[in-house]
C-alpha cells in the first residue's frame, strides 16, 4: 500500500471535521504561541539594542577603568583614535539637604563633551550645559525625579555632595546612556567632574570608575580597534565595550531571561502534549471499528499507521501554524505596552528565527506525544472488530517507536540547548520535566490503586464509593488529569517555591544576621573617629572594618586568567581586595598558612576556599591582580572560608599588608546596630565625615527584591500559561468524559439515585483528583524548588507553605470547575433518552 | 391478583425530534395487577419500550396519567421518581447498562446502598451467587460476556426486592442458551419474591410464559389477552 493511498484515506477520514480536536489544537497553538512570543520579544530587544548600540553606550566605544583616571599616555591613545572623547566618573555618594535629609545616590560626573550621542531631557526643559553651570554662585546638578522626591527638594534648592554644595537646577527625565549603566543601588545625580574637586569625594582610594566614551570616524572596524586597544592597554585593567553590544548587561539579562522563559514555555508545551496525546487516544479509540474494518478489507499495518499519522500530522501543522501566527502577531499588537515597560529600545517586527524555533519545538512535541497512541493503531486486528481492542493492547509499542521517541526527545533537548545557549539549564529543565512526568504517571497509577483499595472502605457512603470506583475504574481519565494538571501545577509550584525561597534568602533570613550599614570610602585618617562614635553607642553590637581596594585577576601562573578558570564570576570585572597582617578573628584557614605578622617579602595572597576550588586554583599558584593599573603578582599561600550569604564583609582575596601598602585606598566598614539607632548613626557619621558613603542594607535588599519581583512576575506569566494549558487539557478530558457521565447518571437515576447525590459523586471525584494532582504537583514543585535553590542559587531551602497551599487549592478548584461544567448536562437529561440511545 | 400496581389512563407520549414532534404513544389505558406477569409485544417502533419507560417513570407522559403503587408518577419530579424506583422498581435493559467503572459486586450493591441497606455488599454477594456469578464479583463489565452482564443486571434489579420488575427485551442481545437461562432466572426471581413483572419482548416463546400479553401497534393497544402461562 502506498503513502498516496494512506493520504487519500486520511483525507476521507478528515471529512468528519475538527470537532474532537479543539483541545488538541488549542494545546499545541498555546504552547507554540508562548514560545514564539517570548522569542519575538527577545529578537525585538536584540534588534533594538543592535540598532541603538552607540546611543545606549553614549559613544561608539567605551574604555572603563576602576578606581583611577586614565593616564596621560592612555588619554593620548584615545584622542588619537577618536574624533571626540568624553570622560565620565561614576560612583556612589550621599546627597544631603539643608534639613539634614540624606540619601544614597549614584553620581555621574561628566565633562563638557557629555553626551557624545543623544540629549539629556530635563524638566524644566533647559540644555544640560545650562543646568550644570549652576546658579547663585554654586555649581549645578540634575537629579532623578525619584531622588528629588525622596529628599523633598525643589528646583533651586541647595544640597551637598561631600563638602561641596550644589544647586538643583532640573530633574533628569531622560539620561541618554542610562541603560548602559546597569544596576545601581541609588538614583542618579548628574554633575560636572570639575565641580567635585573641592567636595572631598574622589580622594585616593575612593571607589569609583571612569568611563571614556569615544566617537570614532565613520567606517571604523570595531573588532579591529578593540583588538588594538586590548594590546595597547594590556595589563592596565581597562575594560572595552563598543556599539556592537552597547548595553552588555541588559543584553545578557534579556538573553538569560528569555532562555529561562522559553524553558518555562517548553514545560507548558509538555503540559499541552498530555492533552494532545489524550485527544489522539480518544480519537483513535472512536476509530477502532473503522481501523478493524480497514484491516478486514486488506489494509496492512503500515497503511493504517500512515493514514492516521497523516491526519494527526495535518492537524499538528494547523495547531503549530496557529501558534506561530498568534505568537508572532501578539507582540506586534502589544508593542506599545511592552515598550513602555522596557528600559531599552525594541524593534517589533515579524522575526522568522524565533518563529521557526517555536515551530520546531511544536513539531517535536507533537511527534513525541502522538507517536505512541498512533503506534497503537497497529495493534487493532480485524478479528477484534467488535471487541474493546485498544484496551487489551500491550502498554509499550514496538521497539522501533520507543527508539524513535528517544531520538525525538534527544532532538528536542539538543535544539533547546542550542537555541538558548545553556546546556546545563536545558538539561536540568529536561530532566525536571521528564522526572515530573514520570513521578506524575507513577502517582496516577498509585491514585488509582489507592482509590481501588479505598472503595470498599467507603461502603455505605455511595457518592464517595462511586467517586472512588470511577477514579480507579478502567475508563476515567485519572492519568490524563493528574498528568496535565499536575505538570501545570508543578511548574507553578516550582516557580512559587523558588521565588519564595529567594525572597526569604534576601529579605527574610538575611536581615537577622546582615549589618545595618555598609560605609565605604572611609579614609585611613578618619578610621579612629569613625570607630570612636560607634564603639560608645550601646545600640551597636558589632563593627567590622577592612582596607578595601579593587582589582582584576588578569593572569594565573602567567596564563590569561580566563584560559585557566573560564568564565567564573570572580573573573567578571573587578573584585574587592583587602590586606591584613593577621587573619581576622573569625577566619578559618582551610589550607596553607597565613603569612607571618611582620612579613615583607614577595606578595602573598589568601583566597576563598570555595571559589579557589571552582577555579581550579592550588596553593603555590601565582595570581596576577591588576590594582589601579599596576600588576601585582602574588603567590597563593592559603585558602580560607568566606561566607558571602550574610551580606557581611567578604573578600575573595586578602594580601599581606606590604604588597598593597603603596596603593592608595580607603576603608570599608560594616555596622551591626539596632534598627532604631540607625538614623542617628547615619546622621552623626555623615555629618562628621561628609565624604563617607553609607549604604543601608535594608534599602539595598528592597532594591534587589524589587528586581526579583519583576523576574518573578515574568516567570509567573510563563508558568500561568502552563497552567492555562493544563486547564484546557482538563476541560478536554471533562468534555470527553461527558457522555460517560451522562450514561452513568442515567443508570444511577434508574437505580434510584437523586440528582444531588449524583452531583455530589461527580464533585467528589473531581475534588479527589484535583487534590491528588495538587499534592503531587506540590511534591514535584518542592523537589524542583529545592534542587534549584540548592544547586543553582546555593541557598538554604524552606517550603513556602502559603504558595504550596494555594497550589493544592488551585488543583481542587480547577478540577472541580471543569468537572462541574460538564456535569450539569448529564444531570438534566431524562434517563430513557440516554439508555435507549445506547441500545 | 386483585390489587392494581400499575395504572395508566389515557397516557400519551410525544417526543421532540429533529424532524419535529413525534407521537409515540396514544390513549394507553392499562392496569397491571400485583403478581401479574405482563408481556408487551408488537412490531419494532410500535412503542413497547416507550410504554415500559412510562411505567418506570424513566419517561414522563405528555398526556393522561401513570400511577404505580397508588402514586401518580406524572406529578413527580426527577428526584422523586428516582426515589420511587429505588424503593419499588427494578429495571433490566436489553443492553444491560451496567456502570462500566464498577465491578459486578459494586453494580449490584449500588441500589442497596441507595436504599441505605447496611448489609448492601453481603446481599449483593448473595444475589450474585443466586445468578451463578459469585466467581465474577470483582470483574468489570468489560471483562464479562453478554450473558454474564445480563445476569449481573438481573441481580442488580432484583436485589432490593422491588414490587415491580420491568425488563426491556432482556434476551434481545443474547444467544438462545443464554437467553433461556436469563428467562429462567427472571421468572425464578419473580416467583421467589412475588414481584409484578412487565417485560418487552419480540420472542413469542417468552411472551407465552406471561399471564397476559398486550400487543401494541402504532403506539396504541391493539390486543390485550390473558392466557394460561405455558410453563
Amino acid at each position: 500500500m502506498s503513502l498516496r493511498l494512506a493520504g487519500r484515506m486520511a483525507r476521507r477520514e478528515l471529512r468528519g471535521g475538527l470537532q474532537g480536536f479543539r483541545v488538541f489544537l488549542a494545546c499545541l497553538a498555546l504552547g507554540v504561541a508562548a514560545i514564539a512570543a517570548v522569542g519575538s520579544v527577545r529578537s525585538a530587544i536584540e534588534a533594538g539594542l543592535a540598532q541603538e548600540g552607540a546611543a545606549l553606550l553614549g559613544g561608539d566605544a567605551e574604555l572603563e577603568f576602576t578606581y583611577r583616571f586614565a593616564e596621560d599616555h592612555e588619554r593620548a591613545w584615545m584622542e588619537d583614535a577618536a574624533l571626540a572623547v568624553s570622560e565620565i566618573v561614576d560612583f556612589r555618594s550621599m546627597a544631603v539637604t539643608g534639613q539634614d535629609d540624606r540619601s544614597l545616590t549614584q553620581i555621574k560626573a561628566v565633562d563638557d563633551a557629555y553626551p557624545l550621542i543623544g540629549t539629556a531631557i530635563l524638566q524644566p526643559d533647559i540644555p544640560l550645559a545650562q543646568a550644570l553651570a549652576g546658579a547663585d554662585g554654586l555649581p549645578g546638578a540634575v537629579m532623578d525625579p525619584m531622588l528629588i522626591n525622596r529628599l523633598g527638594l525643589a528646583i533651586g534648592d541647595h544640597f551637598t555632595l561631600g563638602t561641596q554644595a550644589f544647586v538643583l537646577t532640573a530633574a533628569l527625565e531622560y539620561e541618554p546612556d542610562g541603560a548602559a549603566d546597569g544596576f545601581a543601588l541609588g538614583p542618579r545625580t548628574l554633575v560636572r567632574t570639575k565641580d567635585l574637586h573641592s567636595s572631598g569625594l574622589l580622594q585616593p582610594g575612593t571607589l569609583f570608575s571612569t568611563k571614556y566614551r569615544l566617537n570614532l570616524p565613520d567606517g571604523t572596524d570595531l573588532a579591529a580597534i578593540s583588538a588594538t586597544a586590548d594590546l595597547a592597554f594590556d595589563g592596565t585593567g581597562m575594560r572595552w565595550t563598543d556599539a556592537r553590544n552597547g548595553a552588555p548587561g541588559i543584553a545578557e539579562f534579556v538573553e538569560r531571561l528569555s532562555a529561562f522563559l522559553v524553558l518555562v514555555g517548553l514545560s507548558g508545551l509538555a503540559v499541552g502534549g498530555i492533552g494532545v496525546s489524550a485527544a489522539v487516544r480518544a480519537y483513535l479509540t472512536q476509530k477502532t471499528d473503522t481501523i478493524a474494518t480497514l484491516r478486514t478489507l486488506g489494509a496492512d499495518r503500515a497503511t493504517i499507521f500512515q493514514t492516521y499519522m497523516i491526519q494527526i500530522g495535518s492537524l499538528s501543522a494547523i495547531g503549530i501554524a496557529a501558534g506561530i501566527a498568534l505568537g508572532g502577531v501578539l507582540p506586534l499588537i502589544l508593542a506599545p505596552a511592552i515598550e513602555s515597560r522596557l528600559p531599552v529600545p525594541a524593534l517589533f517586527a515579524i522575526y522568522p528565527q524565533p518563529l521557526a524555533e517555536a515551530a520546531l519545538y511544536g513539531l517535536l512535541t507533537a511527534f513525541l506525544f502522538t507517536l505512541w497512541p498512533l503506534a497503537r493503531t497497529e495493534e487493532v486486528r480485524a478479528a477484534t472488530l467488535f471487541r474493546d481492542a485498544l484496551s487489551t493492547a500491550r502498554s509499550l509499542p514496538r521497539p522501533v517507536y520507543v527508539l524513535a521517541t528517544g531520538i525525538g526527545l534527544a532532538l528536542l533537548i539538543t535544539a533547546a540547548a542550542l537555541f538558548n545557549g545553556s546546556t546545563r539549564l536545558t538539561l536540568w529543565t529536561g530532566a525536571g520535566i521528564t522526572g515530573a512526568l514520570f513521578l506524575l504517571a507513577l502517582s496516577a497509577f498509585a491514585i488509582r490503586w489507592l482509590a481501588r483499595r479505598g472503595a470498599p472502605l467507603a461502603r455505605g457512603r455511595p457518592a464517595l464509593r462511586w467517586a472512588l470506583s470511577a477514579i480507579s475504574g478502567p475508563r476515567e481519565g485519572a492519568a490524563s488529569v493528574v498528568l496535565s494538571l499536575g505538570l501545570g501545577l508543578s511548574v507553578l509550584a516550582a516557580v512559587g517555591q523558588i521565588d519564595g525561597t529567594l525572597r526569604n534568602a534576601i529579605s527574610g533570613q538575611l536581615p537577622d544576621v546582615a549589618p545595618s550599614y555598609f560605609f565605604v570610602d572611609i579614609q585611613k585618617d578618619q578610621m579612629p573617629g569613625f570607630s570612636e562614635r560607634l564603639e560608645i553607642d550601646p545600640a551597636v553590637s558589632r563593627i567590622e572594618s577592612a582596607p578595601m581596594l579593587r582589582g582584576i585577576i588578569t593572569q594565573i601562573n602567567g596564563q590569561p586568567a580566563s584560559t585557566v578558570a573560564g568564565d567564573h564570576w570572580v573573573l567578571e570585572g573587578d573584585r574587592g581586595v583587602t590586606y591584613s597582617a593577621q587573619p581576622p578573628g573569625n577566619t578559618k584557614v582551610t589550607a596553607g598558612e597565613w603569612w607571618p605578622e611582620d612579613y615583607t617579602g614577595p606578595p602573598q595572597v589568601s583566597f576563598s576556599t570555595e571559589e579557589a576550588l571552582e577555579m581550579g586554583l592550588n596553593l603555590g599558584d601565582q595570581l596576577t591582580v591588576n590594582i589601579l593599573g599596576r600588576d601585582i603578582t602574588a603567590e597563593l599561600t592559603s585558602l580560607r572560608e568566606v561566607d558571602f550569604s550574610t551580606a557581611g564583609m567578604g573578600f575573595v582575596m586578602s594580601m599581606n599588608p606590604s604588597a598593597l601598602a603603596g596603593a592608595p585606598h580607603s576603608f570599608i566598614a560594616t555596622v551591626y546596630a539596632e534598627e532604631q539607632a540607625e538614623a542617628a548613626i547615619l546622621r552623626d557619621l555623615a555629618g562628621q565625615f561628609p565624604n563617607i558613603t553609607a549604604i543601608r542594607v535594608r534599602d539595598a535588599i528592597d532594591r534587589v527584591s524589587g528586581l526579583l519581583e519583576g523576574l518573578a512576575a515574568a516567570t509567573s506569566y510563563g508558568a500561568g500559561i502552563s497552567l492555562l494549558t493544563g486547564f484546557l487539557v482538563l476541560i478536554g478530558a471533562a468534555a470527553a468524559g461527558e457522555p460517560a457521565r451522562r450514561y452513568e447518571a442515567a443508570i444511577l437515576k434508574t437505580l434510584g439515585a437523586d440528582r444531588r447525590r449524583i452531583l455530589l459523586s461527580f464533585a467528589l471525584r473531581a475534588i479527589l483528583l484535583g487534590a491528588a494532582a495538587g499534592c503531587v504537583a506540590l511534591l514535584t514543585g518542592i523537589l524542583g524548588g529545592w534542587a534549584v535553590a540548592t544547586y543553582i542559587f546555593e541557598t538554604g531551602f524552606t517550603v513556602i507553605w502559603p504558595s504550596a497551599l494555594i497550589i493544592v487549592a488551585t488543583g481542587i478548584v480547577v478540577t472541580l470547575g471543569a468537572g462541574l461544567i460538564f456535569a450539569i448536562r448529564p444531570l438534566s437529561v431524562r434517563p430513557a433518552r440516554i439508555l435507549r440511545a445506547s441500545d | 391478583m386483585t390489587t392494581p400496581v400499575l395504572m395508566l389512563k389515557d397516557a400519551a407520549l410525544s417526543l421532540d425530534g429533529n424532524a419535529g414532534r413525534v407521537d409515540i404513544l396514544h390513549d394507553i389505558t392499562l392496569t397491571v395487577r400485583q403478581g401479574e406477569t405482563l408481556g408487551l409485544v408488537g412490531p419494532s417502533g410500535s412503542g413497547k419500550s416507550s410504554l415500559l419507560m412510562l411505567m418506570g417513570g424513566l419517561e414522563q407522559a405528555t398526556d393522561g396519567t401513570v400511577a404505580a403503587l397508588g402514586q401518580d408518577l406524572t406529578g413527580m419530579d426527577e428526584d422523586a421518581l428516582a426515589r420511587f424506583r429505588r424503593d419499588a422498581m427494578g429495571v433490566v435493559f436489553q443492553n444491560f447498562h451496567l456502570i462500566p467503572t464498577m465491578t459486578a459486586l459494586e453494580n449490584v450493591a449500588t441500589p442497596l446502598e441507595l436504599a441505605d441497606h447496611k448489609d448492601a455488599f453481603t446481599r449483593a454477594a448473595q444475589e450474585l451467587e443466586a445468578v451463578g456469578l459469585s466467581h465474577r464479583r470483582d470483574h468489570y463489565p468489560a471483562q464479562l460476556s453478554g450473558g454474564e452482564q445480563q445476569r449481573v443486571a438481573l441481580a442488580r434489579a432484583s436485589a432490593p426486592r422491588p414490587q415491580i420488575l420491568l425488563a426491556d427485551e432482556p434476551t434481545g442481545n443474547l444467544d438462545e442458551a443464554n437467553g433461556a437461562a436469563i428467562v429462567d432466572l427472571l421468572f425464578g426471581l419473580r416467583d421467589r419474591h412475588g414481584a409484578t413483572l412487565v417485560l418487552v419482548t419480540h420472542s413469542h416463546s417468552l411472551a407465552q410464559k406471561c399471564d397476559r400479553v398486550v400487543r401494541l401497534r402504532d403506539g396504541r393497544i391493539d390486543q390485550d389477552a390473558t392466557q394460561e402461562a405455558a410453563e
